[in-house]
């Protein structure tokens, strides 16, 4: 049994400790926004933040996680008021198929607190999910719109 | 328009078997008391329209959204004719059991090549149009006033006469029971205010909170997972499984063989699943095709570029005598690979069985063979069968085949009443997948002594889909039409853009023993690559400027010229462009769409390409929502160039030899160049937009690529060549 704090909740949970926090949070605790799309920390579509830092979910056994704060696309909106990339998103209208869009919104609200006005190559190097729809044109756009925003 | 309640059930029910079910008007009849009702209860107008007693429209939408934006599209479509609040409308899909029940009134399911609003948009706007017509009678009715004088717009109605107004909320009850009109004026294209607007997607709030829910994330109760292992070598076949090695680790529940050729393992979670399956021994029959390479393969395509064939394409004149009595003759061979399609959601489904129902929850592109999959599989007859359509994390044509969920309803047939959940693995998605068809191409050019282009022989040899999948749907002999995409000399699809006097494409059909299927864009893809780069081949060769020399020879193709005059006078072709920068131009036909783009790179060290900007200009007819085909034209730069770069499955020992995204790539943000579109359409036809541009990304690039390094490539994909993006 281990106790994992997911976006300001304590969950206790009964899984193998080598179990990847991605299935721990969709499977045993009901989290679905957080999604697998390829298990190797490559793809982002499963990027959560832990204490506060981009992470591929898929990846990190949730033993390493207990006792840290575990911030998922569910816990982005605090009090029910979108994430600014969140509304950045939604005015450009940025999802098309939408599944990558949970890890990509986490690792961008990463990216943001680390470079409140990132460059376009801050965010060629930072941003590497994969979105197979092919809305980075969007995305760029609307970082930058996000980091204009208050 | 009078239209009396309809009383006579049994006359209606002869009357729409004679005319197919009231397809045509995409309408069923509804009877007095027997209004069909939404599952909140709330009054089906016709099968296209529900409106609430609050005024809120909910849009029947039948085909299936997988980020291409149709589903807002075909709600625009029906939104037009109804008259209707744009901000009150939704959607919701109509399940294809439901379709089944009800003689198929809302058509064709299928979301493929490009058709969810090509193909329907006649008949869903009709559905939009009867509605509202019968709105405004209820109306009338009610006010007992003649229903010319009453008007509809924006989900108001009104009586001129008196200024009385009412809602479509108010009436929706009464015009359900009203018989719908037999025929409806559709509205001039001039008069569209709701058609042709840029507006936004209608599915995107949920998609940004974790909320949407994709098949991936079905929760039923008691619900098991499922992970599975299909043959590695094509064609093989499961000899034994030691099933009691895993019986006894954590979660697993059952081991069960899936068909001849997969095994699947049962647990409580998906990650035991997994775990359990990678630890259980697997004994299997590699069958015949064992010894496949891709060299194997490269020989068989080879070998076909000079056999005999009775399968031409397009033909005009006497191309072999044209390149006989030639002046000059350039040729060339290319060739394009097997791709995966990557879609971000792996394939899924969730299937409960009991012996006398089966449902299963999927997203799926085609709802209609899904459901014919899960009762094939559950050995019950299609109505006591159901698939409940969920959005898709990407389709991309993988989607169209219903092999998982066959798989999930096969295994849950195993485990009767309880709902087992299949994921295909990211591992399992990439090798075990199927895959885009693989072709070589020898393109031979004859020009006379004042280098007019007198000939154009164009050899495919290569993968047919359709004899493959779909022998039935082959024409004339066996001949594959789909491997001419793009190519054809008319008709509405893909017509070839050029006028040459000698022309003669035709294909040898080869089928090496890895499963080939549509993958966006298909044979355009490939088709494009050999063509535009020829044709800048031959330009080349006759010392002529690659617009130039293509523009002699479309001037019985002024869409196609259209197009590609937009894309060179974007990018200042004949100007010149910046120090270091290069610039190639293509241009093709494709799901009834015309495309072009053109590319500015530069290139350093030889081998490292920066897309500084892509201009691309479609000409899809009518345009449905500007900005959303923007949006599917900037991204088919991301799936074609992908594939372009990065895209290859070889094949190793009968077997798939890409397992992830680390040995299958595909481009970041880093790579992604600027894409300025132009949508430019020009009235009087219906093309597709989510195909189209792919075709023309990887062709524009690698003819820039030659204008910058002088290098002609006729191999995808660049990283064969030691070619990355900069």
């Amino acid at each position: 049994m281990a106790a994992l704090n997911v976006n300001g909740t304590t969950h206790q949970v009964d899984v193998d400790p080598n179990t990847p926090l991605l299935w721990v949070l969709r499977e045993q605790i009901g989290l679905t926004g957080t999604k697998y799309g390829c298990g190797i920390a490559q793809c982002g579509a499963c990027t959560v933040h832990i204490d506060g830092v981009a992470t591929r979910s898929c990846s990190v056994p949730v033993s390493t996680v207990v006792g840290k704060q575990i911030t998922t696309i569910e816990g982005l909106a605090a009090g029910g008021t979108l994430h600014k990339v969140q509304k950045a998103w939604l005015d450009h209208d940025v999802p098309q198929c939408g599944y990558c869009q949970s890890g990509m919104i986490m690792a961008v609200a990463a990216l943001l607190k680390d470079k409140p006005k990132p460059t376009d190559a801050d965010i060629d190097a930072n941003l590497t999910n994969i979105c197979r729809c092919g809305t980075f044109q969007q995305i760029r756009a609307a970082i930058h719109a996000a980091a204009a925003s208050a | 328009m009078n239209y009396m309640p309809k009383i006579d059930r049994r006359s209606f029910l002869v009357g729409t078997a004679a005319v197919g079910g009231g397809l045509s008007l995409g309408l069923e009849i509804p009877f007095g008391p027997d209004v069909v009702r939404a599952a909140d209860g709330s009054p089906e107008v016709n099968a296209w329209v529900v409106i609430r007693p609050d005024d809120t429209v909910v849009i029947r939408i039948a085909r299936s959204e997988m980020g291409q934006g149709s589903l807002t599209g075909l709600a625009q479509l029906v939104a037009e004719e109804l008259e209707c609040d744009w901000s009150k409308v939704t959607t919701e899909y109509p399940s294809p059991g439901q379709n089944v029940a009800r003689k198929r009134i809302w058509g064709d399911y299928a979301s493929t090549g490009s058709r969810s609003i090509r193909e329907s948009q006649d008949y869903v706007r009709k559905g939009g149009a009867a509605a509202r017509e019968m709105l405004i009678q209820a109306a009338a009715n009610e006010w007992k006033v003649p229903a010319s004088e009453v008007s509809a717009a924006n989900s108001t109605l009104t009586h001129k006469p008196s200024g009385r107004t009412t809602t479509y909320g108010k009436v929706a009850e009464a015009a359900a029971k009203l018989e719908p009109p037999k025929e409806v004026k559709l509205k001039d294209p001039k008069d569209w205010k709701i058609i042709g607007k840029p507006l936004k997607r209608l599915d995107t709030a949920d998609k940004l909170t974790g909320k949407q829910q994709y098949s991936m994330d079905v929760r039923l109760p008691g619900m098991l997972s499922a992970a599975i292992i299909e043959s590695p070598v094509f064609g093989g076949k499961v000899k034994s499984v030691d099933a009691a090695k895993v019986a006894g680790m954590p979660g697993v529940k059952k081991v069960v063989q899936s068909g001849d050729a997969a095994v699947a393992v049962v647990a409580d979670t998906w990650w035991q699943a997994k775990t359990a399956l990678e630890a259980l021994p697997i004994v299997w029959d590699e069958g015949p095709n064992a010894k496949v390479s891709s060299a194997t393969i490269a020989d068989m395509l080879k070998a076909g570029l000079d056999a005999e064939t009775k399968f031409v394409g397009n033909q005009q004149g006497d191309a072999k005598a044209a390149i006989t009595n030639a002046v000059k003759k350039v040729e060339a061979v290319y060739s394009y690979p097997f791709q995966n399609h990557a879609a971000m959601e792996p394939m899924n489904a969730t299937a409960v069985y009991t012996s006398d129902k089966c449902e299963v929850w999927t997203s799926t592109q085609n709802g209609e063979a899904a459901l014919a999959a899960a009762a094939e599989a559950a050995g019950l007859p299609v109505e006591k069968c159901d698939v409940h359509k969920i959005l898709l994390g990407g389709g991309f044509g993988r989607r169209a085949r219903s092999e998982y969920v066959s798989h999930a309803v096969r295994i849950a047939k195993e485990m009767p009443g309880t709902p087992i959940k299949l994921i295909k693995s990211r591992e399992q998605d990439t090798s075990n997948g199927v895959y885009h068809p693989i072709t070589q191409c020898r393109l031979t050019g004859a020009f006379d002594a004042n280098n007019n282009l007198t000939g154009l022989h164009m050899r495919i040899s290569g993968q047919s889909i359709l004899a493959a999948i779909a022998p039935s749907r082959l024409a004339e002999g066996g001949r594959d039409p789909v491997t001419f995409q793009g190519l054809n000399a008319g008709g509405t699809e893909g017509v070839f853009g050029y006028e040459i006097p000698n022309l003669l494409i035709d294909h040898a059909m080869v089928n090496p023993p890895v499963p080939p299927w549509f993958w966006r864009g298909v044979n355009n893809n490939q088709n494009a690559i050999y063509l535009e780069c020829f044709m800048d081949e031959l330009a080349h060769a006759v010392g002529q400027d690659p617009l130039e020399f293509r523009r002699k020879l479309m001037s019985k193709h002024p869409k196609h010229l259209a197009v590609l005059n937009a894309v060179a006078n974007g990018v200042n072709w004949g100007k010149p462009a910046p120090q270091g920068v290069y610039r190639g131009l293509a241009q093709q036909m494709g799901y009834g769409s015309y495309v072009a783009a053109a590319a500015e790179i530069s290139v350093t060290d030889g081998n490292k390409v920066k897309i500084h900007r892509i201009v691309a200009a479609t000409d899809c007819g009518h345009a449905v929502n500007p900005a959303q085909i923007e949006r599917q034209i900037a991204g088919s730069f991301v799936y074609g160039l992908s594939a372009l770069f990065y895209g290859e499955c070889t094949v190793k020992d009968g077997r798939i030899e890409q397992t992830n995204f680390h040995d299958y790539n595909v481009m970041r943000i880093a790579e992604m160049p600027k894409v300025e579109t132009i949508v430019m359409p020009s009235g009087g036809f219906w093309g597709g937009v989510g195909e189209p541009t792919i075709f023309v990304a990887a062709p524009a690039v690698l003819n820039a690529i030659f204008a910058a390094t002088g290098k002609r490539i006729r191999s995808v994909p660049l990283k064969n060549h030691g070619i990355s993006f900069a």
